[in-house]
């Protein structure tokens, strides 16, 4: 018998969340993709920069979900209702980007997922896609074997959650490398030896080892 | 088709033969003479981008244009880009009426962000709040090009209850462009409020922005308005040979970009990522006239673009260098994507 296919929500159509949904589509997964608004506004969006992806209401995009991309703004995501969210596995593909969420400061301290988790505490958060620039992360991707693969970090609190979006990861063409727990996930943040650049597996690695002995 | 050709600066500090920095005044002067020579050697376009850091000191682009404009008489002039969140749109139209009233009607405006932040805590502006601040001022921007008296209420500035904003344009309202770095709603906004679209492509694939163009169209025709135009802008620099510029460009690229990584957050360049920009699917137009023709020629098809704005210069680039980037661009790249365009030879 045939395994469902794994259902994912998109929410957020600014730079980052229309790049995530396009890789997502070309992997073959079924894609839904909302923002706060009336799904009509971004019908046109989705037909000619996301073809293949469903534009929905938020609340019935994440009900049919089994994983839920967070790629709105950091300063958006505090308005937001957690209750929805209950239950789900939601990526944390969000940033703390003073440049243009200004000043939060429950954020200030850096973990900026852990946050995220603590907010949405009925969720299972897992922190990824966040660390490779929206303006690279299509063209990057590579299918698994390629030579020139590049590594992506996933990290969280839950071994089974985190080998679930590894394996997403690995499908949308990024060599998963998994970190245990939200707080070791801080080095792919802003600030961290990884964030906005592009590394294969070793040079990934021995990047984030050589910040943790620090 | 007919294409048009620009040029944009930030007002990078110049640096000296010796890469010592020259002072802000002199770069000012220099960037006047850069826009001068423009000119003569056959750009279509002269922007200038609005920035407030100690090395791109460049706050009052309008000053410079009105210098330009006073020194020359076909050249199109305009900002690239004002960033209209964190000012007031009465005073941009005012400023750039007043640039085409001296200029005999060569201003153009492109609104945006670009990624300059640093007007809104100068100004007192937040951040957070950027949405809200650039939808509302460019609803009013739009409204106030049309021309007559305004009506307008919002959340951000004074309201204006049928007034008249001078000094009326001689002909209509001139050239204005939404800047647009990678979010296709900021796309269907212009489209929204009638802004033609300058695509800002600083980084990776250019053909990546190729649905956006077909976006903004599309949205044209849902809001019942007639096509218009779409841009590129890109960085750039246009040396004799390809080694010569890339030898010229890479380390005040380097210096730049690192500066802006500490600043927020991402890891600084490498000559690997530098090779890949450069390279036929990167977003640096950086090379001999020939290289630099090929590729913007290949772009701009693919984007559905008819101009290409090259934003030239670095901070530490010695007003020389700028020269004969200008004298090559001009003289030769200009020519040479027409020609492989098919195009008409000028305007």
């Amino acid at each position: 018998m045939m395994r469902e296919p794994t259902r994912l929500a998109v929410l957020g159509s600014g730079h980052v969340g229309p790049v995530i949904a396009r890789l997502a589509v070309k992997a073959g997964y079924p894609v839904a993709i909302a923002t706060s608004g009336d799904p009509e506004d971004i019908a046109l969006i989705t037909e000619l920069v996301i073809p293949g992806a469903q534009p929905r209401w938020a609340s019935d995009a994440v009900a049919d979900a089994d994983i839920v991309v967070l790629a709105i703004p950091l300063h958006r995501f505090v308005d937001i209702d957690p209750a929805p969210l209950d239950g789900k596995l939601v990526i944390d593909a969000m940033n703390y980007w003073p440049a243009s969420d200004g000043i939060l400061e429950p954020f200030e301290d850096g973990g900026s997922s852990e946050i995220v988790a603590q907010r949405l505490a009925g969720s299972t958060v897992v922190k990824a896609l966040n660390h490779i620039g929206y303006h690279e992360l299509e063209d990057r991707a590579r299918p698994t074997g390629a030579a020139d693969r590049q590594a992506a970090g996933v990290a969280g609190d839950d071994a089974r959650s985190v080998a679930v979006i590894a394996e997403l990861v690995d499908q949308l063409g990024y060599d998963p490398v998994t970190l245990a727990g939200l707080r070791a996930g801080r080095v792919l943040e802003p600030g961290g030896p990884v964030f906005g650049v592009v590394l294969e597996r070793a040079e990934f690695e021995q990047a984030i080892n050589a910040r943790s002995l620090l | 088709m007919t294409y048009t050709f620009g040029l944009d600066t930030f007002g990078d500090r110049n640096g000296d033969a010796a890469g010592k920095a020259l002072s802000h005044a002199q770069t000012i002067r220099n960037v006047a003479e850069e826009g001068v020579f423009a000119e003569q050697a056959g750009v279509d376009f002269f922007g200038i981008g609005e920035h407030h850091t100690e090395y791109f000191p460049m706050p009052a682009a309008d000053v410079v244009l009105a210098a330009i404009a006073a020194r020359t008489s076909r050249i199109r002039l305009g900002s690239a880009v004002t960033v209209l969140g964190s000012d007031d749109p009465v005073r941009v139209f005012q400023r750039y009426s007043t640039l085409n009233a001296l200029s005999g009607g060569r201003a153009e405006v492109i609104l945006g962000r670009g990624s300059s932040i640093d007007s809104f805590p100068l100004f007192g502006y937040d951040l957070a709040d950027y949405e809200e601040l650039f939808d509302e001022k460019a609803t009013l921007f739009a409204e106030l090009l049309k021309g007559g008296p305004v009506t307008w209420e919002g959340k951000t500035r004074a309201a204006l209850v049928n007034q008249d904003v001078v000094p009326h344009t001689e002909s209509g309202p001139f050239p204005a462009w939404i800047g647009v770095g990678g979010n296709p709603q900021s796309v269907i906004r212009a489209a929204r409020l009638g802004f033609s679209l300058a695509l800002a492509i600083i980084g990776g694939p250019p053909a990546r922005f190729a649905p956006f163009s077909e976006l903004f169209q599309r949205a044209l025709e849902k809001y019942g308005r007639p096509p218009l135009p779409v841009m590129v802008h890109s960085p750039g620099h246009v040396a004799a040979t390809d080694e010569q510029a890339k030898a010229e460009f890479w380390p005040h690229w380097r210096d730049i970009i690192t500066v802006m990584a500490a600043e927020r957050g991402f890891a600084v360049p490498t000559e690997a990522s530098f090779e890949r920009e450069t390279g036929p699917s990167g977003a640096l137009y950086v090379g001999s006239p020939e290289t630099v023709a090929t590729k913007i020629a290949a772009n701009l098809p693919v984007l559905g673009a008819t101009r290409f704005d090259l934003k030239y210069g670095m901070p530490g680039f010695t007003h020389d260098q700028l020269m004969t980037n200008i004298d090559l661009y001009g003289h030769q790249v200009i020519p040479r994507v027409r020609e492989l365009l098919g195009a008409p030879a000028s305007n």
